[in-house]
């Protein structure tokens, strides 16, 4: 498996794990009373599930398995599968930041970096798919 | 890769593209507010990202490696997968529309082509659920 899907379905596994403590604290917040701002992270929960954990795990996946680009590039361009990488995982960081902030401190820098986190994600899928696309053919 | 799996992930990535892409638009307008009727796309955001991107890959993918016959036709019966294919696509289209526009009937049709599709996936792929020795 080369080092770039490795990397890739470790973090989708670092979110998938993330996303299963915030899924309990959330359940847990009405039971044991916790603090409110907990709630603000149910956006946080469910993309870090569909997109830090299942779009990313796929990004490995297909990363490792698709049929190869050349003989010389099998998976195409290294530079932009690492750009991938680190614009989507930045991206998400930045959106767990920015969603409690901007409802507990409305006017921080919450809102910009949800600005921020929006441009890195959604440059990060078409990236992924200006990547992947060659690799999706016929024998 | 059979024709019919590059269709099918090739769909996959373009919803993957435009889900991004709308969700984008929603994030960015939650962080600094400058439309507030982007709030509507957020039914189309999740049918893109669910039904068009994560379903439709998941059936390209599992026609592409699922255990195939050693007969021909080695792949099955492939023409469900081709109704499948543009059953789930136009669902999740009619779907958008219908959820964009406020057309509740949209939405419906949108979904009776979506199981259709669904139905039509499952009768193809549980006979070649098989270990490989069984043609």
């Amino acid at each position: 498996m080369p080092v770039l899907a490795r990397y890739t379905i470790k973090t989708a596994l670092v979110h998938l794990a993330l996303a299963l403590v915030i899924g309990l604290a959330l359940a847990a917040q009405s039971v044991f009373q916790l603090p409110a701002f907990i709630a603000t992270l149910r956006p946080v929960f469910l993309h870090l599930l569909i997109v830090g954990w299942l779009t990313q795990l796929i990004f490995g996946v297909a990363t490792w398995m698709f049929p190869k680009y050349s003989k010389e590039q099998p998976r195409g361009n290294p530079q932009l599968g690492w750009t991938v990488y680190l614009l989507l995982n930045l991206g998400l960081i930045l959106r767990a930041i920015g969603e409690p902030l901007i409802v507990l401190q409305p006017g921080s820098i919450g809102g910009p970096s949800l600005v921020i986190s929006a441009l890195l994600q959604v440059t990060a899928g078409w990236l992924f798919i200006i990547t992947i696309w060659p690799r999706v053919k016929e024998r | 890769m059979p024709r019919l799996s590059v269709w099918m992930i090739r769909a996959a990535l373009t919803h993957l593209g435009i889900g991004f892409l709308f969700g984008g638009l929603m994030l960015a307008n939650k962080g600094v507010p400058f439309e507030p009727s982007l709030w509507r796309l957020l039914p189309v955001h999740i049918d893109l990202l669910l039904i068009g991107w994560l379903l439709q890959l998941a059936m390209g993918v599992a026609f592409w490696i699922a255990p195939r016959f050693s007969d021909r036709p080695r792949y099955g019966r492939a023409w469900l997968v081709w109704a499948a294919f543009i059953l789930l696509n136009s669902g999740v289209l009619l779907n958008a529309w219908g959820d964009w526009s406020g057309t509740p009937v949209a939405t419906f049709i949108g979904w009776c082509c979506i199981l259709s599709a669904g139905l039509c996936f499952v009768i193809h792929l549980v006979p070649r659920i098989k270990p490989l020795a069984i043609t």
